[in-house]
């Protein structure tokens, strides 16, 4: 999940722009039915998002690691008529998935509403100039369109980030958008329609479903992909040894070889938790109540790697990643730390070549 | 081949294409017999298919007359081309012929998976594995990859299900049904000559099979030989596509001879047995299943628009069970589904596809309703039926054979056995008795032993009653043998077991009727239902139960290591949350709590002393296992007792327990007393820890009598509580004392008012008892002390310590009508110095 580095001036260059000529190469190899006004098939939306080389020997990186089911359903989705809905815990790539989808598909991911919990109905709707609206009255010169109505009009791909954040009324804007298709502005009594193209992509976090769970009448309106964790331990070892390595640099961090063992090890401890079962598949656990996602791994190695160059001698070793080992899981100080404790003792302390980790983390947990 | 030939019908084993392909070609043909890959022995019970209480899924079951164990099944579900062939040739009366290699050759080549209900190998060998393919071909090079990945696809199931199973142009009226099948037999042909050969000679010795596919092939064609004399040749064959053009090959009825020549033979019996969908999925751990049967009986029966007809199912599916589902969501699902088959360029929506839809469109993307839809649906929850006229099972056969081996005949009338596990034939009824009870047919039923007390001795009480047979029919299902069936059974119902209470008495159970096989998979699941059980009460409900499972395995000299390490992990998980379950509980919960204190810390003793035994593979960094474990249980015995805010009861029992085991000194305990019980305790706190320490009821008082240390702990406090504090803890005082014994009470009250046990104040002695001596009388006390004498076993002086004892310690003035009762604390006092 690296972007490979593109000279621009922006501190990080929008997904259609960063990826233009493997965008162009696709569109120009693609010689099966569009849907319309997209700018490519989407079969090749999904290799564009999961990597293959064309034809014409041009490569394409894989933009998302997973499993391919899961992007073509997502592709699919937006060539019928139902928005997409990307769930996942934190740190599963799904704003990332979303703004290549929307690349690929408009090549145009800027059309983009952040949802927060202070977000207002203008932001999904209109807004108004209200200069002009004083001086002239209500006219089509004086409404601010948002990113979805403009979406709408264009037929393009629009995007709502956190969907959940964003409180329950202003959420329900979005059904005459997703089942009508239209956007009525009563003040001019007029109204904008989606012209063919259109399709919306929300993402939402699963652990804050509660926040503003969305309305049944709205959550029909969306064809709902989760997007999994990281299926074998390799492949997030990997993904979280390479993340670690960027971030060090930048922080100037030495990362020594036997570091990839203790980042194995987080990766081993968080999965182990995450999935309530042993790497071995023999030993049922309780899970904590944390998402223990692999950005959270990552955070614990650097932060390990941090103590280790600055108070330690420069080798990640057990003790620097203890505490915030701890510090991930234990998040509810009652349920949590017993769920450590009975993991520690259960598992970390009849685990062969662990002796170092068992002691470095009973240090840090009394 | 000259003239009509035999139509080869190659189809792929439960195959819902296949099967309507085949109906399609046989009304075509019409031929004059049909034959069919299976058995040959089953002839003569293939006419029960046509009875109307034959109802698919069924299987023909082969098993060795001498050795129910050894057994090998054919299952048929109501799509499997074989099912459909032979009912079809049943209602145009066409005779059936089995031609695939004798189950009594198949049987004695397969050595594997004796007594298990459903050998893997034998199970469905000449059935399910070849489904397309060879079957040796299968684990090393699959010819049919090579086929799909010629044509592109990554999985060659897919491609089997959109080149054959998906296309519904064989039953289109004026087609030719027979084309396909020609085009089956000549990519097998293709992929024959570049696999095959080589391929049958190396890939087969495995075994993998009931015979080689060389000799059944050879089989194969000599049968067909056969029925072409029989009925000239006007033949429809169905088998494996694998098979078919090996049957056009021109080989020498000689050369086919000495294939099967020499082959080993055991004597086979057949029969038809119920069968269930789950057990045709491979889900069920059924080496090569179908994933889906119930997928395949809709794209069967469905007449037309299978997708939108799965969704609707789908749909109601869900809504019985409160999702709310409507039917703008089936169109939804439906059209995704569709354009995904588009996209991923496939003929028609397939499982994935619809499986992907209604996740996405459904179940809001989640795995949980989607479960039940694969288990109630993709799977399905359909039994097969047996009509009564079907040959008697296996498992009858095995209990009939035991019976007779064991002298224990079935009898109307009711009769007790007694049996001494200590003797071969005797531990061998009682494992069998215990195994049916497994089984559900509760032949016998256990009876309080009338003498011994010893593990080593059981009472059953027999009858047997005629729906027996019916019980014995059911368990049918689950083996051919009653060790096996009771194996299968009990390691399906620990599965399906809600409670962790309930694994632990199957685990118990399991011991009883020996059934080491079935313990890994009950051990198995008690571990992950003890790891996921937050509710420590659970947890220490079921330790006591399983720490007697090893004590008891030990008797009867079973491995009982694994149980023993589960035992000792579910020990370590109470001793985690203990703490914290005891927290914040009311009188009643509290109570119940100690009850559990009470159990785990002897359970924890008795694992301490049973773990030596097992071989502990904690050895490393926890140190010596067992001490360790006794070790970790103090100190969280320890927590309890010093812990502010927990239960007083609760602090009370964990001082008590340190101090009986030594592990607290008296001072201390002392001092936590204090603590307990001084005014700034909530005073019915200070009333439970006592209840705690010195036990409720009868017994608790007696070990204040004989537990000089308790009773002195109890007597300096309350002397110490001050007068104007001392009439708010009588009450509580009062409530726990007066659940003593009366004559407990009693004694309790003439120890104290002697001066207690720890040489009282000056003041107490000389105004404790009036009318009685100031002295101790020598004369009076030594009486007491033959007696004693005899009850320690003491013969030569051992008098003396009794004698300081009571000398220095008490006032003991014995009142001429007192005799009877002194004599009770002298003896404690004295068996105390004794030991």
């Amino acid at each position: 999940m690296t972007v490979p580095g593109i000279e621009t001036e922006a501190l990080r260059p929008h997904a259609e722009d960063a990826f233009a000529e493997e965008l162009r190469a696709l569109a120009a190899a693609d010689d099966r039915p569009r849907p319309e006004r997209w700018r490519m098939s989407p079969w090749a939306v999904a290799t564009y998002l999961l990597g293959g080389t064309l034809s014409d020997g041009t490569v394409i990186t894989p933009k998302y690691v997973g499993p391919r089911r899961i992007v073509e359903v997502a592709v699919t989705t937006l060539a019928t008529d139902r928005a997409l809905l990307l769930l996942g815990v934190p740190g599963t790539a799904k704003t990332w998935v979303s703004e290549h989808l929307a690349a690929a598909v408009s090549g145009d991911s800027t059309l983009l509403v952040q949802g927060t919990a202070g977000t207002p109905e203008e932001a999904i709707r209109y807004g108004w100039n209200y200069a002009r609206l004083l001086a002239h009255g209500p006219s089509r010169e004086a409404l601010v369109p948002s990113p979805v109505m403009r979406a709408m009009a264009e037929g393009r791909t629009a995007r709502v980030e956190e969907l959940t954040r964003v409180p329950a009324d202003v959420q329900d804007t979005l059904i005459t958008i997703l089942s009508e298709k239209t956007l009525p502005i009563p003040e001019l009594g007029q109204e904008v329609q989606a012209v063919r193209g259109f399709n919306l992509i929300a993402t939402a976090n699963d652990r804050d479903r509660g926040v503003n769970e969305l309305s049944s009448a709205l959550r029909r309106r969306f064809n709902t992909v989760v997007l999994p964790l990281p299926a074998t331990a390799d492949a997030e070892v990997d993904i979280v040894a390479r993340r670690v390595d960027q971030i060090g640099r930048s922080l100037d961090l030495p990362a020594g070889p036997e570091g990839l063992d203790e980042i194995r090890r987080v990766v081993t401890v968080f999965r182990e938790l995450r999935d309530g079962v042993t790497a071995d598949g023999r030993t049922k656990l309780k899970s904590p109540s944390g998402t223990l996602s692999t950005a959270e791994a990552i955070s614990v190695v650097t932060g390990g790697l941090a103590l280790a160059a600055h108070f330690g001698d420069g080798v990640l070793r057990a003790g620097d990643v203890a505490a915030g080992i701890l510090g991930a899981v234990v998040r509810d100080p009652a349920a949590d730390r017993l769920v450590w404790q009975e993991y520690l003792e259960a598992v970390v302390r009849e685990r062969d070549g662990w002796k170092d980790f068992y002691r470095a983390c009973r240090e840090v947990s009394v | 081949m000259s003239g009509p030939t035999p139509v080869l019908l190659g189809v792929r084993h439960h195959g819902p294409g296949s099967a309507r392909a085949v109906t399609a070609a046989l009304d075509q043909c019409a031929p004059s017999a049909v034959l069919i890959e299976g058995p040959p022995e089953a002839d003569a019970i293939v006419h029960l298919a046509a009875d109307p209480g034959m109802r698919p899924p069924v299987a023909l079951l082969a098993h060795a007359t001498d050795d129910p164990g050894r057994a090998a099944f054919w299952p048929f579900a109501e799509f499997s081309p074989e099912w459909v062939a032979i009912r079809w040739a049943l209602a145009h009366d066409v005779p059936v012929r089995f031609i695939d290699l004798p189950a009594a050759h198949s049987l004695a080549l397969n050595h594997g998976g004796r007594g298990r209900p459903s050998p893997v190998p034998a199970g469905d060998a000449p059935g399910s594995p070849d489904r397309s393919a060879g079957p040796c071909a299968a684990p090393r090079l699959d010819p049919l990859a090579a086929l799909a990945a010629a044509a592109g696809y990554d999985d060659a199931e897919l491609w089997w299900e959109d080149a054959v199973e998906h296309r519904r142009a064989g039953g289109r009226p004026g087609g030719d049904a027979l084309a396909p099948f020609e085009a089956i037999a000549e990519a097998m042909g293709e992929l024959r000559a570049t696999f095959g050969e080589s391929e049958s000679e190396s890939g087969c010795e495995g075994g993998c099979d009931g015979g080689s596919d060389a000799a059944r092939e050879a089989h194969m064609r000599l049968k067909l030989r056969e029925a072409r004399r029989e009925f000239g040749d006007g033949l429809a064959v169905v088998c494996g596509a694998w098979h078919v053009p090996a049957l056009t090959e021109k080989r020498t009825v000689a050369v086919d001879r000495q294939a099967l020549k020499g082959l080993p033979k055991v004597k086979p019996q057949l029969s038809w047995v119920p069968w269930t969908n789950r057990r045709l999925s491979r889900h069920s751990g059924y080496g090569a299943g179908i994933a889906s049967p119930g997928w395949y009986g809709h794209l069967f029966h469905a007449p037309d628009r299978p997708v939108e007809r799965w969704m609707t199912t789908v749909a109601r599916l869900l809504r019985e069970e409160d999702h709310p589902v409507s039917s703008a969501h089936v169109i939804e699902a439906v059209r995704l589904a569709d354009a995904l088959a588009a996209v991923r360029g496939r003929p028609l929506a397939g499982l994935t596809e619809t499986t992907d839809a209604v996740r996405a469109v459904m179940c809001d993307g989640s795995d949980v309703p989607l479960a039940l839809v694969r288990d109630r649906l993709v799977v399905g929850d359909v039994l097969g039926e047996v009509p009564e006229a079907a040959p008697a099972t296996p498992l009858q056969r095995d209990l009939s054979r035991l019976q007779r081996t064991l002298r224990l005949k079935p009898e109307g009338r009711e009769r007790d056995w007694e049996l001494d596990l200590r003797k071969d034939t005797d531990a061998a009824r009682s494992r069998l008795l215990h195994r049916l009870r497994l089984l559900g047919v509760d032949w016998g039923e256990p009876v309080c032993s009338r003498g011994g007390l010893g593990t080593f001795r059981e009472t059953w009480r027999l009858r047997w009653e005629p729906e027996l047979a019916v019980r014995v029919a059911e368990a049918g299902v689950w083996g051919t043998t009653v060790v096996g069936a009771a194996t299968a059974k009990a390691e399906s119902e620990a599965v399906g077991s809600a409670a962790l209470a309930e694994v632990t008495a199957l685990a118990e159970r399991c011991l009883l009727a020996d059934l080491p096989e079935a313990l890994p998979v009950v051990m198995r699941v008690l571990a992950d239902r003890a790891a996921l059980d937050a509710d420590v009460a659970h947890l220490a409900q079921a330790l006591p139960a399983l720490v007697r499972s090893v004590r008891y395995g030990d008797v009867r000299r079973t491995g009982t290591a694994a149980l023993g390490d589960v035992a000792t992990g579910l020990a370590e998980r109470v001793f985690v949350g203990l703490p914290a379950a005891c927290a914040g509980l009311d009188t009643d919960a509290a109570a119940e709590m100690r009850g559990h204190l009470d159990a785990v810390h002897q359970a924890v003793a008795l694992l301490a002393e049973a773990a030596p035994a097992a071989p502990t593979p904690s050895k490393g960094p926890a140190g010596p296992g067992s001490s360790g474990l006794r070790g970790r249980w103090a100190g969280v015995l320890g927590v309890l007792a010093e812990r502010e805010g927990l239960p007083g009861g609760i602090r009370g029992r964990a001082a008590r327990l340190l101090l009986d085991d030594g592990r607290l000194a008296e001072d201390r305990a002392a001092r936590l007393m204090g603590l307990a019980l001084s005014v700034g305790t909530e005073p019915a706190e200070a009333a439970a820890w006592i209840e705690g320490f010195v036990g409720s009821g009868g017994s608790g008082g007696m070990l204040l009598i004989h537990d000089e240390r308790l009773l002195a702990l109890v007597d300096d406090w309350l002397v110490g509580v001050p007068a104007e504090a001392f009439t708010d803890v009588l009450p509580l005082l009062r409530r726990t004392f007066s659940a003593y014994d009366a004559s407990v009470r009693r004694t309790l009250g003439e120890l104290v008012r002697r001066g207690g046990a720890d040489g009282g104040t000056a003041a107490r002695g000389v105004g404790g008892a009036p009318g009685f001596g100031p002295d101790l009388d020598p004369e009076r006390a030594a009486a007491v002390l033959p007696t004693m004498r005899l009850l320690l076993g003491l013969d030569t002086g051992g008098d003396t310590g009794g004698e300081t004892d009571g000398g220095t310690g008490t006032d003991t003035g014995v009142g001429p009508d007192r005799d009877t009762d002194a004599l009770t604390p002298a003896m404690a006092r004295a068996g105390g110095a004794g030991r």
